[in-house]
């Protein structure tokens, strides 16, 4: 699924945020509509109080009575109600919601203070914390369904400082029964002055996700690539729990991060008791992690005893534990319970192997970058009827 | 724009030398040894590894060094900041503590129609005046109990046979009930009785009243009547036919029954506990008989070496472990209560068995003539002629007088294992505890001396085999393990873990 396109840009110079429509609206009904249509309407008039204008067709001149962007490339995957920025620079429209997703973000900023190994979306090295949070307070203005739940990410989002909690705010006070899910890299709570001042915004229905990827600090530190790290976060976990702030922890698998992930498990339950959900996460080939591969790779099918062993671990400790980005027929039978379909909907691809296979209903399936790499043991299996076994939702 | 990626000796201090945390060791056995850290984190490793420790001789990047940093064994440059986690942990471990006095132990009166040999103070009387509970001094008592700092309080009414005097028990609930609902803290009440003397109208007052019931069984009738004799010498059939009814009025996970060790017990570790699984109890508590009252004069009767125990323990312990892998779910309770010592960040606040001692920290016993005494045991010394541990008298002592007159202060002063010798230094000081009580009636001193001391070597013994059962990492075993811990059913723990 796309989630970008572009075309050229005319007649303006700050972004547009706005609804999609595909449809044309009476003129009380444009102010926050960006119109989209295939074509270019005669009357000059039938464009007049939009707040922009996406077509595929050709302008001539490149002039327009209100932001627009003319020649784009694509279009299938904009619908009517999608929130939208349109870029003045370089003519990009990025779909920033979609009324109809569960897997909606708040893209906080591209700057982080680490530097994954793995890393997905790789952080960019300039400020673009008062554009990002403008957009993003604008596009929360602009959703009108109070959305069930939404993620915060980046790059890292607490780099924002007070801006982050501004966003937060604003997402408290307009959707207060919308779950919020924030994922961090938990460093910047160490500091217990940002760690009170997210518990002071009283957030009904926050959770922080925030990544730990070994029980030894210096394996941690090389993981981000941040020296000091592993100790920041442990303080800011604890820093967030004792002010009653809700945690999950994130783990992702890969070469580094598996010999110890028992260990892990262990030091979980013994330090970081009141997390609320630890999620494994199988590895994603995008961003820096293809660059690193030689560093990270192992088959997910060489890791089976470990994995079930953290599970084990935590599992009976009475921790809340979820598989994530797996697929069923390279985990072992026993972790299938722990599976969840993770992958967000615009990512989520099944290739050729699944297509005789009985379970692929139950299964996650790839990321779309899977194609390049993924497991050697992808295989399809017989249908499985029992209950027992069977992923939860 | 392209980023660098620095290799893992980037990260890494191995230049630095490491500096050692507070631990403490024990030989587990020619192979093994177990280190355990100030917060109760432990690893069993080869022989050899603490010396190499101290010696400042791990490597760099092995496994037991990575293994020893995590858990807080050494530090260095790297870890110091996590300083403030081990503080955490330590508080977490010791939170028994909070709230200083939770369990109230009430002597409503002396008078029991059993005269077991095991027992240390009870009366075959029916002079109510001189040994029932003054209503008097009930009153006192309860006004006592309420100045505790705690929270959340629990009253045990206890005998004698405490149903004996029913009257002032019916004194004594709605008072505390009404004084701890004044005061905001919440409250649970126990009675401890042999039902023998249980009417359905006392059964539905206990139902109507939330209050638990603790009972004796001992195991089945050959034991049960050798060791509780009464007029009839029907005490089993009796104990049996009362749990049925007192589970009927009161529901079954209100009736409890705890079980008391003799030299016959010892003898039949198998049929004890298969008698508990017949009557349908989910928990067993293995615990010796204490060195007190006619325990004492009737040594010969009941009395046994802590060895014969420890072996009655083991062969118990393992046919519990059977049970519970047959698919029965059957605790034992002071695996349970060491156990999750052990596995777990938490601390546990077992009266027998934490540091400071249960004695008037966590335990106060309000005999029926008023006196106040540091534990049940204290009260037993007091009714052989010693009266160290009475702390004082509800009627002419305050709650102050009590913990700061020179009886408290003194057992206070050995209340601690960190600075009993012979306790500071070893690996179980964590899991463990200390009983001046114990060490006073055995030793005649308080600190006590520990070679010889029956209570460090059931204690440490006992862990000595649950250490070598944890070092198995057998799953089956842990889950059955986690399941005591969690009070849960091992299906449940099954249904929640890798199938």
């Amino acid at each position: 699924m796309r989630l970008a396109t572009a075309g050229s840009p005319c007649s303006f110079s700050r972004p547009v945020v706005g609804r999609v429509s595909r449809i044309p609206l009476p003129a009380e009904g444009r102010t926050d509509r960006i119109l989209l249509r295939e074509d270019i309407p005669q009357d000059v008039e039938d464009l007049r109080g939009y707040r922009g204008f996406l077509t595929l067709a050709r302008m001539h001149p490149n002039f327009s009575l209100i932001p627009t962007i003319s020649s784009i490339r694509e279009i299938d995957h904009l619908r009517t109600g999608d929130i939208v920025a349109m870029e003045p620079r370089n003519g990009f429209i990025r779909t920033l919601y979609r009324p109809d997703s569960h897997h909606n973000v708040i893209f906080a900023t591209e700057r982080c203070n680490s530097n994954c190994l793995m890393c997905s979306q790789p952080p960019q090295d300039r400020d673009d914390a008062a554009a990002l949070t403008q957009r993003n307070l604008e596009l929360i203005n602009l959703i009108d369904t109070p959305p069930s739940r939404l993620v915060i990410t980046g790059g890292e989002p607490t780099l924002l400082g007070e801006r982050l909690f501004t966003i937060i705010a604003a997402l408290r006070d307009r959707f207060p029964e919308t779950y919020v899910h924030m994922l961090t890299n938990g460093r910047t709570f160490a500091w217990p002055a940002f760690a009170e001042g997210l518990a002071e915004l009283k957030h009904p229905n926050l959770m922080l996700g925030i990544p730990l990827y070994s029980d030894d600090s210096t394996i941690h530190d090389y993981v981000v690539q941040a020296k000091d790290a592993f100790d920041q976060t442990m303080i800011g976990f604890h820093q967030l729990a004792r002010r009653g702030m809700r945690v999950e922890i994130r783990v992702v698998l890969h070469a580094v991060t598996i010999p110890r992930l028992p260990q892990l498990a262990e030091y979980i339950y013994r330090n970081l008791t009141f997390a609320e959900h630890v999620a494994l996460m199988g590895l994603e080939n995008i961003g820096y992690a293809p660059r690193n591969m030689n560093k990270l790779w192992i088959d997910p099918h060489d890791y089976q005893d470990q994995l079930e062993s953290a599970v084990e671990i935590l599992s009976t400790r009475g921790m809340n534990v979820s598989i994530y980005n797996h697929q069923l027929c390279v985990l072992r039978k026993s972790l299938w319970k722990f599976a969840r379909k993770s992958i967000s909907d615009w990512k989520n691809i099944y290739i050729d192997e699944c297509e005789q296979c009985g379970v692929r209903e139950h299964c996650g399936g790839f990321f779309k970058w899977a194609t390049k790499l993924h497991s050697q043991h992808i295989h399809p299996l017989a249908p499985v009827l029992d209950q027992e076994t069977s992923p939860r939702a | 724009m392209p980023r660098i990626f620095h290799p893992l000796e980037a990260y890494s201090n191995s230049a630095a030398e490491y500096r050692l945390l507070p631990f403490r060791f024990l030989r587990l056995d020619n192979e093994a040894e177990l280190l355990v850290n100030e917060v109760g984190e432990f690893v069993v490793s080869p022989k050899g590894t603490a010396q190499a420790l101290v010696r400042k001789q791990l490597i760099p990047g092995s496994d037991t060094y990575l293994t020893l940093r995590a858990k807080q064994f050494i530090t260095d440059d790297s870890s110091s900041p996590l300083l403030d986690l081990l503080a955490t942990k330590y508080r977490t471990k010791h939170s028994f503590i909070e709230g200083f006095t939770k369990l109230h132990i009430f002597v409503v009166t002396l008078r029991c129609d059993h005269s077991c040999h095991y027992c240390q103070v009870s009366r075959q009387t029916m002079d109510k005046n001189t040994y029932d509970m003054g209503l008097d001094t009930a009153e006192k008592s309860v006004e006592m109990m309420m100045k505790s700092p705690a929270q959340h309080l629990t009253l045990e009414l206890q005998g004698g046979e405490p149903l004996l005097a029913f009257d002032v028990i019916r004194h004594i609930v709605p008072l505390a009930k009404r004084r701890a609902t004044g005061l905001g803290k919440a409250l649970d009440i126990v009675v401890t009785t042999n039902l023998a003397n249980a009417t359905d109208d006392m059964l539905y007052y206990l139902r109507d009243e939330n209050i638990k019931v603790s009972t004796s069984l001992d195991g089945p009738a050959f034991i049960h009547n050798a060791n509780r004799p009464r007029p009839g010498n029907n005490s089993y059939e009796l104990t049996i036919q009362n749990i049925e009814r007192a589970r009927k009025i009161l529901g079954v996970g209100k009736v409890a029954a705890l079980m008391t060790t003799t030299q016959l017990s010892l003898q039949h570790p198998i049929e004890i506990i298969d008698e508990y699984v017949r009557r349908g109890f989910h928990s067993i508590f293995l615990r010796p008989i204490s060195p007190y009252g006619f325990a004492v004069k009737t040594k010969k009767k009941t009395g046994y070496q802590i060895d014969d125990f420890l072996k009655f323990y083991r062969t118990g312990l393992a046919h519990i472990i059977r049970i519970n892998q047959d698919g029965y779910n059957l605790a034992e309770v002071y695996a349970k209560i060491v156990l999750t010592k052990i596995m777990t960040p938490y601390g546990t606040g077992f009266v027998d068995l934490q540091s400071p001692a249960g004695a008037g920290i966590n335990v106060l016993v309000y005999n029926y003539d008023g006196d106040v005494y540091a534990t049940d045991e204290a009260r037993m010394l007091a009714e052989m002629g010693d009266q160290t541990f009475r702390l004082g008298n509800v009627n002419t002592h305050s709650h102050k007088d009590i913990f700061t007159g020179e009886p408290f202060l003194s057992l206070v002063s050995a209340s601690c294992n960190q600075s009993l010798s012979g306790c500071s230094d070893c690996a179980f000081q964590l899991f463990c505890g200390s009983d001046p009580v114990f060490n006073h009636a055995t030793q005649g001193d308080m600190v006590g001396h520990r070679p010889p001391s029956d209570f460090c070597r059931r204690h440490m013994q006992v862990m000595k085999h649950l250490f070598g059962m944890i070092s198995e990492r057998d799953p089956e075993l842990m889950r059955i393990f986690f399941a005591w811990i969690r009070n849960s059913s091992l299906r449940e723990i099954c249904e929640g873990a890798p199938s």
